[in-house]
């Protein structure tokens, strides 16, 4: 872990711990209904005021909360064109797969690779502070991940160019 | 002691008069009673309450009349008595809300009860012999949000509510056909508010912000307490003739739950999983006084090379400490009295969504509260 991650990942860590403060809470508007307020947006006093952490402009953690749901909207670090690329195709992987993943949002908020949704449900199904351990321990893969997939990419382009050039 | 009834987060639980049966919601549409075999020393269960559609979102039992009330988000309120045959019989409450139930607390009489909802209301309800059923009286004004918190003076007439929109608000609930006795002005009553039944209204911060989750009057309701989302613990009193508000402002998490364990003394819990004990000092300000839940961590022991593989072997990591030091792993969702002794509480119970009940024994109180100056 570089000396810039560890400090970033800590802010973010404290910020969910005290983000996923929600518990259950019924629709003002519809009855017997019970619906994330984040999504919702239905009242302004059930709605927190949102974090923002970032670690330079590319990689920040964006955090909605409101009384029984957050949001946890994430930006992936990607410097170029093959880092774009990956990152598209493997948070699109995920995210069609949204419902195995339980926290994982189908589509993510404008100007943010992926997003986490979290309602008291999830809470109240699993232990808080492995819920926060499972986003650190994606933030802390995630860049590992793309940076090998590129690698591999890479090697393998390598290998079938000079394949290919062999013919020659 | 720790007790684990069933695997699913318990929403609330309360104990009957003699604390050999309890009620607990496992966070369904069910309430589901225990009792306690001591020659087993297990519980066991004794019966289910299943009348509501949806979700229990309170319960209350009344320790003298042996009722049971609940309330749920189906917006229903169900008062629950016993026959001869020993089977809890619902009776229908007549809430006329159009949102869900959140809360509900009998009167300490046992002569009616109070219910919060979504509906921006408070139901106060009553038994009304000539029909046979329950029925309610609404108080609408001027509650603009979620009631999230009730309690009762012990005067039967004052109800306390905390809501969504950050205010507690201080209610007359007099009722000619169950009060005997004559509307009374008590020692909260601020004379400038227009609304009538309003008793007195405040606001959690001057900056607004923080929802109340809970509240509770001491035991000769010269002292309110709440707790709100801004993990602040304030205290209104009102032992000197006028109210006097003290905030405190802690690091905690927020707390959902508060109950006062004696004259100047409470309990608060929630997020942070572990109940604290504060009190109230002469200067009426709030102090801290200790962690009621002093289970240390428990030993690293050096994180054996068989355990290391194990855990790389199941969870694909190497280190698999994630328990919180506390006892209760999860949220805390409600306190709860168990015994007491001269108007100080010897022991409660807490409940939380890991689905454990915990009895608490604060049988050190008065060697807790002494150190400092009260």
């Amino acid at each position: 872990m570089t000396t810039t991650l560890k400090p970033y990942l800590s802010v973010v860590k404290h910020s969910l711990d005290a983000a996923i403060c929600i518990s259950q809470f019924y629709s003002q508007v519809v009855e017997r209904h019970s619906k994330p307020e984040i999504e919702m947006q239905t009242n302004r006093e059930l709605i927190l005021t949102p974090m923002l952490i970032s670690r330079n402009e590319r990689e920040r953690v964006f955090i909605e909360s409101s009384i029984n749901s957050i949001r946890v909207s994430i930006a992936i670090k990607q410097c170029d064109e093959i880092e774009r690329l990956l990152c598209d195709k493997f948070t699109r992987f995920m995210m069609k797969r949204a419902e195995n993943f339980f926290i994982l949002r189908r589509k993510p908020i404008a100007g943010y690779d992926i997003t986490f949704l979290i309602t008291n449900m999830h809470v109240e199904q699993m232990y808080r502070n492995k819920l926060i351990d499972f986003i650190i321990r994606f933030m802390e893969e995630i860049d590992k991940e793309i940076s090998e997939m590129k690698l591999a990419i890479n090697a393998r382009a390598r290998i079938c160019s000079e394949e290919f050039l062999k013919h020659f | 002691m720790e007790y684990n009834l069933g695997d699913n987060p318990v929403t609330s639980h309360s104990w009957n008069a003699n604390r050999t049966q309890i009620a607990v919601i496992p966070n369904s549409n069910e309430v589901q009673i225990y009792k306690y075999e001591p020659n087993l020393s297990d519980w066991t269960l004794l019966d289910n309450l299943d009348q509501h559609g949806l979700l229990v979102t309170g319960i209350d039992w009344a320790p003298n009349t042996n009722r049971i009330v609940t309330c749920s988000a189906d917006r229903n309120a169900y008062v629950w008595t016993i026959d001869d045959k020993g089977k809890w019989k619902p009776t229908l409450v007549l809430l006329r809300i159009s949102r869900a139930a959140t809360c509900v607390k009998w009167s300490p009489n046992e002569k009616k009860f109070a219910v919060g909802s979504g509906a921006q209301l408070i139901s106060v309800c009553y038994f009304e012999v000539e029909n046979d059923w329950w029925v309610s009286k609404h108080i609408k004004k001027p509650i603009r949000s979620t009631v999230t918190a009730l309690d009762w003076h012990p005067n039967n007439m004052v109800l306390a509510t905390g809501t969504a929109d950050f205010r507690v608000r201080l209610f007359n609930v007099h009722m000619k056909e169950v009060d005997q006795c004559q509307k009374v002005k008590t020692e909260w009553d601020t004379d400038d508010t227009s609304v009538p039944n309003l008793v007195a209204e405040f606001t959690n911060s001057s900056r607004g912000g923080g929802w109340i989750h809970g509240l509770a009057f001491n035991k000769t309701g010269n002292r309110l307490c709440w707790v709100a989302h801004d993990s602040s613990i304030t205290i209104a009193d009102v032992s000197k003739g006028s109210i006097v508000v003290n905030k405190l402002k802690t690091n905690e998490l927020p707390f959902i739950s508060c109950i006062w364990v004696s004259d100047r003394a409470l309990v608060a819990a929630g997020h942070g999983c572990c109940p604290m004990l504060y009190c109230v000092d002469s200067n009426n300000k709030v102090q801290f006084v200790s962690k009621i839940d002093s289970s240390q961590k428990k030993e690293a022991a050096g994180l054996s090379a068989m355990k290391k593989f194990q855990s790389l072997d199941r969870q694909a990591r190497i280190n698999s400490d994630y328990e919180l030091d506390t006892k209760h792993q999860n949220t805390l969702t409600c306190l709860r009295v168990h015994t007491e002794s001269n108007d100080a509480v010897l022991k409660f119970t807490s409940s939380g969504l890991d689905g454990k009940i915990i009895l608490w024994e604060l049988n050190s109180l008065d060697k807790l509260l002494q150190g400092l100056k009260i």
